[in-house]
């Protein structure tokens, strides 16, 4: 098992704030808005740095993505940011219409998304939202792991031309991939190689696969694990070259099973390469409120929980 | 500059078109489409500074259009083409398979003239003034006009945007409100009575115009009037009072021809009501 340093804690949400500035910085047509939230969603470092940029929105999400649209077609690269729950769920219609049909260059960006919000509960704990993006033609998802991979997701999306979804969180999570690591959307990122099951993570539970993968190592089990940051489009080239050589699939997710990543791996695998296949996510519920750590584990999204899917897709192998 | 004779002339071309249009595919929305003739035809050939030759999404110096009750889309349709974004001949497209001409207009066929998709309603008012907020960072000193139908203000969304544009002082935006009273179910005062709509708009900030949408020279009036208010620190909105159906003597008036096409019989008696000015398509 290759070992990952903790490289420091950081909340991902910093991370899409850093990426926002530095892509502001890059291209003068970046434009950010708001609802209310700036701070929580991070955008003040964009908003001093480039005032005449950003736009207060007041609390009206609907107006917020249907503005961004029309400035959008009006030549801006328009990020707007809100919690999860109300950019993507609050405004699907406006996104489905204005955003992904009319195809304008939209950057929507959830944050706080899934139980990790913590203390809220479940009226701002999406946990739906990868579905509801994903379903709709001409969005691309984005899901990356840690404040480094967010801040670089960010920033690469301001140079992709057309409506992406970025989901990050609230909660300090550890931070190990590199600085340096490459971020391309769509292309997987390989974590450790192995042989005996593929990991399949997405989002902060690339750490908790690692977490397993160390414990599955002094089980001697060699676990592959691979880092899907880009939902869709899916790189299936990099799943189904994994699955043929180990031969089972554990995806895990903070997101409900319905529509998730697991589903999208499940649908590449039944029409290419069919194997057992678990799943660590949310299975059909709401969340609560509570401490994050204290969610993870009721929910089942620890490493533990990794570990214990492995176990049992190794079973049915 | 167009004489108020040849701009109805060209209305009733128009109208002639909506009818032709709808008939051709039997589906469509003929009722707020011939109330808004005299509107479209005054915007596209006399009041916005437009290059139809050289139609971009982006629309950089040039006044912008957003129809945000997407489904009077014959009448936008007719009007483009009669004013040479795309032949007038692609107007017996509509609504067929294949045909960029969708029942509710996309700029995903790269329709000339069409900048975003609308049908769901209330977000045009919002997509104009992000337009609009873009006109303002770049410097250009062109307008963007947005029209949506009466009923439309019954979604929330459209008094976010109100809100929105007399709060932020968006005043290179005009805004159309085609007051037919006039909606699916009925009346609006019936289904769901919008009030005193002047003084709302008011109330919010913005300026108020009202002018008689079925009448080519108050419709001139009232658009430059409008426009003579704009970049003065607040939006304008036209109250426009028309007819539904107007120009067609079964359909004038009644909200049962909002949605549905005229058979043979009626579509004869309706062109019979409608000069040919410029050709059929």
């Amino acid at each position: 098992m290759k070992k990952y340093t903790i490289l420091g804690n950081k909340d991902t949400r910093s991370g899409f704030g850093d990426g926002l500035l530095e892509a502001g910085k890059r291209n003068p047509n970046v434009v950010a808005l708001c609802a209310d939230l700036t701070e929580s969603v991070k955008m003040t470092a964009f908003k001093q740095a480039f005032p005449e940029r950003f736009v207060q929105i007041g609390i009206a999400e609907a107006n917020m993505a249907s503005i961004a649209a029309g400035m959008a077609l009006s030549g801006k690269v328009a990020f707007y940011s809100s919690f999860a729950a109300f950019a993507t769920g609050r405004v699907y219609d406006q996104i489905r219409q204005s955003v992904a049909y009319s195809n304008t260059n939209v950057k929507i960006c959830g944050s706080h998304a899934g139980i990790t919000l913590g203390e809220d509960g479940a009226t701002h704990q999406i946990l739906e939202d990868i579905g509801l993006m994903k379903m709709m033609p001409n969005m691309i998802v984005i899901n990356p792991c840690d404040y480094n991979q967010t801040k670089q997701a960010a920033i690469a999306i301001a140079e992709y031309k057309g409506p992406a979804y970025l989901r990050f969180g609230r909660p300090k999570v550890p931070i190990f991939i590199s600085e340096d690591t490459p971020f391309v959307i769509g292309k997987a990122l390989m974590i450790n190689e192995g042989k005996d099951v593929s990991i399949f993570a997405t989002g902060h539970l690339v750490w908790e696969a690692i977490l397993a993968g160390e414990i599955l190592a002094e089980q001697g089990i060699d676990a592959e694990i691979i880092n899907i940051h880009t939902i869709k489009p899916l790189d299936s080239e990099a799943i189904l070259r994994s699955v043929e050589k180990t031969g089972c699939v554990v995806s895990c997710e903070e997101h409900q099973f319905n529509g998730g990543l697991n589903d999208s791996i499940a649908q590449l695998l039944a029409r290419n390469n069919p194997k057992p296949m678990e799943y660590v996510g949310i299975d059909d519920q709401f969340g609560e409120s509570g401490k994050p750590e204290d969610l993870m584990v009721k929910y089942g999204l620890k490493a533990a929980n990794i570990v214990e899917a492995v176990h049992k897709v190794l079973k049915r192998k | 500059m167009a004489t108020i004779l040849e701009l109805e002339n060209i209305a009733s071309q128009v109208r002639r078109d909506i009818v032709r249009m709808v008939n051709g595919c039997s589906s469509g929305h003929p009722g707020g489409s011939l109330g808004c003739a005299d509107l479209m035809t005054a915007l596209y050939f006399e009041v916005l500074d437009i290059k139809p030759e050289n139609f971009t999404i982006e629309g950089k110096n040039e006044d912008m259009f957003f129809l945000s009750n997407g489904h009077i889309s014959p009448v936008w349709y007719s009007v483009l083409s009669r004013r040479g974004f795309f032949p007038v001949s692609d107007l017996s497209t509509f609504r067929c398979l294949g045909s960029p001409l969708q029942g509710h207009p996309t700029p995903k066929y790269n329709l000339p003239g069409v900048r975003i998709s609308s049908g769901s309603l209330g977000q045009g008012l919002s997509v104009g003034v992000g337009a609009a907020l873009v006109k303002k960072m770049d410097g250009c000193s062109n307008l963007v006009y947005t029209l949506h139908g009466d009923g439309e203000l019954q979604e929330g969304q459209i008094w976010e945007a109100v809100m929105f544009a007399g709060g932020n002082k968006v005043d290179n935006l005009i805004s159309i409100i085609d007051y037919n009273n006039a909606q699916i179910d009925g009346n609006v005062d019936t289904v769901l009575n919008l009030g005193d709509l002047k003084a709302k708009f008011l109330s919010f900030d913005w300026e108020v115009v009202e002018m008689q949408g079925n009448d080519m020279k108050d419709c001139l009036r009232g658009l430059k009037e409008a426009k003579s208010l704009t970049k003065k620190g607040k939006p304008v909105v036209i109250l426009m009072h028309t007819l539904m159906g107007y120009g067609v003597d079964f359909m004038q008036g009644l909200s049962s021809w909002h949605g549905v096409a005229p058979n043979a019989e009626q579509t004869a008696d309706a062109l019979s009501q409608l000069k040919e000015t410029l050709g059929d398509y």
